[in-house]
């Protein structure tokens, strides 16, 4: 009888410590992180989508250089540089030692094809403008690429970091959309689609390796499910958590760690600046003295976001506060509305694609333009729409989007662009700062840039868009902002 | 055996179900009327900096995330779905009786084509079908009411056919055949008359089944769009609040489920008293 009593007592035993030690072992070295949009593929050189990079960024892909979580430029695969006195050549150092995911070795000849294949004429990258000032790229030995630039392009280092310029194998270039093979401290596993993406650690990799075993994005687009996903600690952590109402009870609760961070995110009305009323320079700027930017923030994000006035980041130091500029004021959008010719307003469109900030933002503007008789119908799409009939096809008034790229302002210059506005001056401006290497100077055109888009309203400039990370207390290592698109694991790990 | 309208109200007062699901389906229909005149406050007008109120004399049900009242919402919301459930009744009646009618009189191909056709829709799940029509034809209250409309067409042609077919054999439709009247006239005059009680009960029946449609729909986003408020975009802009401020949920969802259990106890009121041979037996 004590006999099996002890046998029992210690088979029992060796279950619970068995059990507690695969749990703590799980606990210890894989990571849940819950995304809220599934990429459409994951090749970052061949789509816009911020998705692509915040999954691949850093983690299965690297470029020469790479965006820390601060927004310095670091060495990546170029372990240093030097540039000529006229700024035009750079010359990059390559790492020695580093392996493709397939073995295949990294030479200097895969960055020569990784950068011509994004400037070619038929290249399918989504920033091509990137590699615009490149005028050739040149392998001196195998672990020495030389870089030419038409003229000195002084974000160029910068540039390299970006998701769209990192270095891909000839070989395996083309299955990158459903197969990632980069040089990364992670390497892709497998693609549940609709469900999630799991990557593990590339035991090869040349740096510090990472020191999580394996990493799984959850896709989980509904901000209700991804609060219970949380709670049932389905999920450890969001970088960026959906539902910012949501954020008072995860601060409340002891289990987790909330942490606002900035973007580069500037979430705006959008205009089509071709199109009917919306060409007018007084019916755009009645729209801006229509918005209260302050009840937006607070209806859509629950007070998390700056408000700005221009397209530019507030934290940057080239930024500047233009928002007194458009006051709310709703007599003088009325007036201005009437001087236009439409004194009883008009109808007109607005198409909101899924995340929050836009669909519950839509419905606010939407209310906000009401009061001037801008009467908006309200069309939600999905993001595969919405990058079609709006992003590609023009076919809209208004939306609402966040613009995550850092630096962005650049797309203004663009004239086929979705916000079909053409400005020679600001395409002058553009040129110029291109041309600008020196800090000082750089910031005043990029100040003058901000006044111009302010001055002509191209969009509705509503707000910076906020990090709202929320993950286990334990986990140390995601990024408090968001320089750039990504999420980066390779620092991240867990600690009792 | 046909009854005028105060008969069947005085046999109904006798039925517990009747009376219950009357009331509330005639308060519910009451408070959709009153939306055409009168809300506490005109529902599209966002007001942020009064969000997420608790109820007070100002706002009776307090106010969601928009800083809306909800009782306006509520009663905004109502009309919704009288006006979706109604018109999709309309169409399953519109179609599906001529349907029912006509297969129980010709018979043969006709009737296979027409039940076939209609086994065909049945085997969908309605509520996915709908999701998929929308889907295809784009979200909106109009098209809604087309996705619940179509699947309210066979279950009448079911139910009409079904009646008619019992109908057709009685002695009387023998005598006016005799009499050298057509199928299309004794449709009309002598089928039509006879299974209409039958009809008006599936009608409460599928009142219920529309406002449960509209509201999942329009909790899917495929349905009623902002700036309209409707039951079910209420309960789907709740869940976030959950947490916090759970009577967002609980107003529209309790809502749905007294409308939805008013109009099925008025239904099944309302065949126990049409029903003759229920009566006897009781």
């Amino acid at each position: 009888m004590s006999k099996i009593k002890i046998i029992v007592t210690l088979i029992v035993l060796s279950l619970g410590i068995a059990i507690n030690a695969s749990s703590v072992m799980a606990a210890k070295d894989s990571l849940n992180l819950g995304m809220v949009l599934e990429p459409t593929h994951l090749d970052p050189t061949a789509g816009a989508a911020a998705s692509i990079d915040e999954v691949v960024y850093a983690n299965i892909f690297e470029g020469l250089t790479r965006i820390d979580k601060n927004g310095a430029v670091k060495p990546g695969l170029a372990s240093s540089w030097t540039v000529s006195e006229d700024k035009k050549t750079y010359t990059f150092n390559l790492q020695k030692g580093v392996s493709f995911h397939d073995g295949a070795s990294f030479e200097a000849d895969d960055v020569v094809f990784s950068l011509n294949r994004a400037r070619a004429e038929d290249s399918v990258n989504a920033q091509k403008a990137l590699f615009k000032p490149i005028e050739s790229v040149t392998s001196k030995d195998s672990n020495t690429v030389v870089v030419t630039l038409t003229q000195p392009t002084g974000s160029f280092l910068f540039n390299m970091g970006w998701g769209d310029a990192i270095i891909v194998d000839q070989a395996s270039a083309d299955k990158n959309k459903s197969n990632p093979i980069g040089t990364g401290p992670f390497k892709f596993s497998k693609w549940v689609k609709g469900d999630r993406i799991v990557m593990v650690r590339n035991d090869a990799y040349w740096g510090t390796p990472a020191k999580l075993k394996t990493a799984t994005i959850k896709i989980i687009p509904d901000p209700a499910a991804a609060v219970s996903a949380m709670m049932a600690g389905d999920i450890d952590g969001f970088a960026n958590f959906p539902a910012p109402e949501s954020l008072a009870q995860f601060k409340s609760d002891p289990r987790f760690t909330v942490v606002i961070g900035s973007t580069e995110g500037e979430t705006i009305l959008s205009t089509n600046n071709q199109r009917g009323p919306f060409k007018n320079l007084k019916v755009r700027q009645a729209i801006a003295h229509a918005l209260d930017r302050k009840a937006i923030i607070d209806g859509a994000m629950f007070g998390y976001g700056t408000p700005i006035g221009t397209h530019f980041a507030p934290h940057h130091p080239a930024y500047v506060d233009l928002i007194a500029t458009h006051p709310y004021d709703l007599e003088k959008a009325k007036q201005l509305l009437a001087e236009a010719g439409y004194p009883d307003g008009f109808k007109g469109v607005i198409k909101l694609p899924p995340p929050s900030y836009a669909r519950r933002g839509g419905e606010i503007v939407a209310s906000q333009l009401r009061k001037i008789g801008i009467d908006l119908e309200i069309i939600p799409v999905e993001w595969a729409q919405w990058l079609d009939q709006v992003f590609k096809k023009r076919d809209y008034d208004l939306t609402i989007v966040s613009h995550t790229e850092p630096m962005d302002i650049g797309i203004y210059a663009r004239k086929d662009y979705y916000f079909a506005y053409d400005s020679p001056k600001f395409q002058a401006l553009m040129e110029k700062l291109d041309a600008t290497v020196e800090t000082d100077a750089r910031y005043k055109i990029l100040g003058d840039a901000q006044r111009l888009i302010s001055a002509e309203c191209v969009n509705g400039f509503m707000f910076q868009l906020a990090k709202h990370g929320v993950w286990n207390k334990n986990i140390r290592g995601l990024w408090e902002n968001s320089p750039v698109q990504a999420n980066d694991l390779t620092e991240v790990y867990w600690v009792d | 055996m046909f009854r005028t309208l105060a008969e069947v109200f005085r046999h109904g007062l006798k039925n517990r179900s009747f009376v219950i699901g009357g009331t509330i389906s005639l308060l519910f229909f009451l408070i959709a009327f009153l939306s055409y005149f009168w809300t506490p406050y005109p529902v599209e007008d966002i007001n942020i900096a009064e969000k997420l109120l608790k109820p007070s004399a100002k706002y009776l049900l307090g106010t969601d995330h928009f800083g809306r009242d909800i009782l306006s919402m509520l009663i905004q919301g109502a009309r919704n779905s009288v006006i979706v459930a109604f018109v999709a009744i309309g169409i399953g009646i519109g179609c599906g009786v001529p349907l029912g009618l006509m297969a129980a009189a010709k018979k043969g191909w006709l009737d296979e084509l027409i039940m076939r056709f209609n086994d065909l829709t049945f085997a969908f799940p309605s509520l996915i079908s709908a999701i998929m029509i929308t889907a295809i034809l784009g979200p909106g209250s109009v098209n809604s009411i087309i996705a619940i409309g179509i699947f309210n067409v066979p279950v009448f042609a079911r139910v009409a056919r079904g009646a008619a077919l019992s109908i057709w054999k009685r002695e009387f439709i023998l005598a006016a055949r005799s009499a050298g009247k057509g199928l299309f006239k004794i449709s009309i005059e002598h089928i039509l008359p006879n299974i209409a009680s039958m009809l008006i009960v599936q009608a409460t029946i599928q009142f219920a089944l529309g406002i449960l449609a509209e509201a999942g729909l329009s909790y899917l986003g495929l349905g009623t769009q902002p700036p309209m408020p409707s039951w079910g975009k209420m309960l789907n802009e709740a869940q976030t609040f959950m947490h916090f401020a759970p009577q967002l949920a609980i107003y529209p969802g309790v809502a749905i489920a007294l409308t939805v259990m008013g109009l099925n106890l008025f239904g099944d009121g309302l065949r126990d008293v049409l029903d003759p041979k229920l009566r006897r037996r009781r």
